[in-house]
């Protein structure tokens, strides 16, 4: 078969007619996968925030949001069976990573102690600040920030006083990501003290069934315990 | 005189190779090397674009008239990375994220456009899918292997086991001087072994 001439009428049908056929194949693919990354995406933030959490009978799905003006907070409220609030997973951020926004979530038990927590969104340097990602996790020195009260605790890095050590060469990124941490604990000081005012608000007015209600919520404790 | 077929699947994995011969494609290259399992998710995902885009433009190459070969090609290939990326998304999320803009790249990386106008429209359907084929794998074995050294040097681990600890790594092979240092003497080895 012959070249095709360059000619006008043959430009205009040849490039339509490629283009159709391409916007034709992407829209089938695009259909083929709309579902699955839809899904996947729902599931795997299930899977985060449920791994962060603490001990817990259910959660709400739906989270309380703060905004300080500054960052937006989210915050998945835990429950154990007779609904008493006994920590929660909050998503936490911060503008001051090396190379900008920082998307942590992370999980405190009632008393305020950190759970595990995982890195939503970092564009740190590979190999630098993005060890973020397991860097606090991880037993050595004082990386470890997991099972510390961040009530207590100076959640600062070392260089600033703090006690916790950054990573290496990366401090800048360590002070984001603990900000985030700090950030996350702030807030869930506010909405775990609410819920404790009005947990205690109800206890005072029917003090009968409180001792039923604290044996009640130790032995579901357990039993999630084993599960 | 033309090549046989298999002289031309394995000049673009050694005689021609994309990377070290040929010198394209150096973005992608240097910025997802630095871990093994980026390097050859990356090397897969140009070698299905190259191989999809090759036999494709290989069979339309009478029908483009020669005044818009080039944004006709860029159309092909733009359509089979956008297929590349969705399918990433739904199936291998966790690469997707990691090798993030680096896959929509692929649209201008100038091996794929380089084979569409150097080889598929100007050869047969058939040996169009051998050159996209060997150049991809020629591309994912460079890429590969550069992530396999790069993460080794820099953190001790390859493809995410351990070989040492990772305080005796060389941090500056993950960064990006470590990409230029591991691959020019990869390119001098190359040119050693084909001289020799």
């Amino acid at each position: 078969m012959k070249k095709l001439k360059s000619n006008f009428i043959n430009i205009v049908l040849v490039l339509t007619g490629i283009s159709l056929v391409a916007a034709f194949t992407l829209a089938s693919v695009y259909a083929l996968t709309e579902d699955t990354i839809e899904r996947s995406g729902v599931s795997h933030r299930q899977e985060v925030i449920q791994s962060v959490m603490p001990l817990h009978d259910h959660y709400d799905s739906i989270p309380v949001e703060l905004n300080n003006g500054v960052e937006t907070t989210s915050i998945y409220k835990a429950y154990d069976a007779n609904n008493v609030m006994v920590g929660a997973a909050v998503e936490s951020s911060s503008n001051n990573g090396y190379n900008g926004h920082i998307d942590i979530i992370v999980g405190f038990n009632r008393y305020g102690v950190i759970v595990d927590y995982v890195v939503l969104d970092q564009h740190e340097t590979p190999g630098l600040g993005a060890r973020m990602i397991d860097w606090f996790k991880t037993e050595i020195a004082k990386q470890n920030i997991r099972g510390k009260n961040a009530g207590t605790a100076n959640l600062n890095v070392s260089k600033d006083g703090g006690e916790v050590d950054a990573i290496t060469a990366a401090t800048i990124s360590s002070r984001a990501f603990l900000f985030a941490i700090r950030n996350a604990y702030f807030e869930f000081k506010v909405t775990m003290d609410a819920a404790a005012d009005v947990a205690k608000a109800a206890a005072d007015t029917i003090p009968a069934i409180q001792n039923d209600t604290t044996a009640t919520a130790t032995k579901n404790n357990m039993k999630g315990h084993e599960q | 005189m033309k090549d046989s077929s298999l002289k031309v699947l394995l000049n673009g994995i050694f005689k021609e190779n994309p990377i070290f011969v040929l010198i394209l494609g150096m973005c992608p290259t240097l910025a997802t090397t630095y871990s093994a399992i980026n390097g050859l998710s990356m090397g897969l995902a140009t070698l299905f674009v190259l191989f999809g885009s090759n036999v494709v433009i290989s069979i339309l190459k009478n029908i483009i008239p020669d005044k818009i070969r080039i944004p006709a090609f860029i159309v092909i290939i733009a359509t089979f990375v956008s297929i590349a990326e969705m399918l990433m998304h739904a199936y291998f999320p966790a690469i997707y994220n990691s090798l993030g803009i680096f896959i929509p790249l692929i649209v201008v990386n100038c091996l794929v456009l380089g084979r569409a106008e150097a080889f598929a429209s100007k050869n047969t359907v058939f040996r169009s899918a051998l050159d996209g084929l060997g150049m991809g794998l020629g591309f994912t074995f460079a890429l590969t292997l550069l992530g396999t050294l790069r993460e080794l040097l820099g953190t001790g681990k390859v493809f995410g086991n351990i070989v040492f600890p990772d305080h005796y790594g060389a941090l500056i092979f993950v960064l990006a001087p470590g990409a230029f240092i591991v691959l020019g003497y990869l390119i001098a080895i190359m040119n050693k072994l084909r001289a020799g």
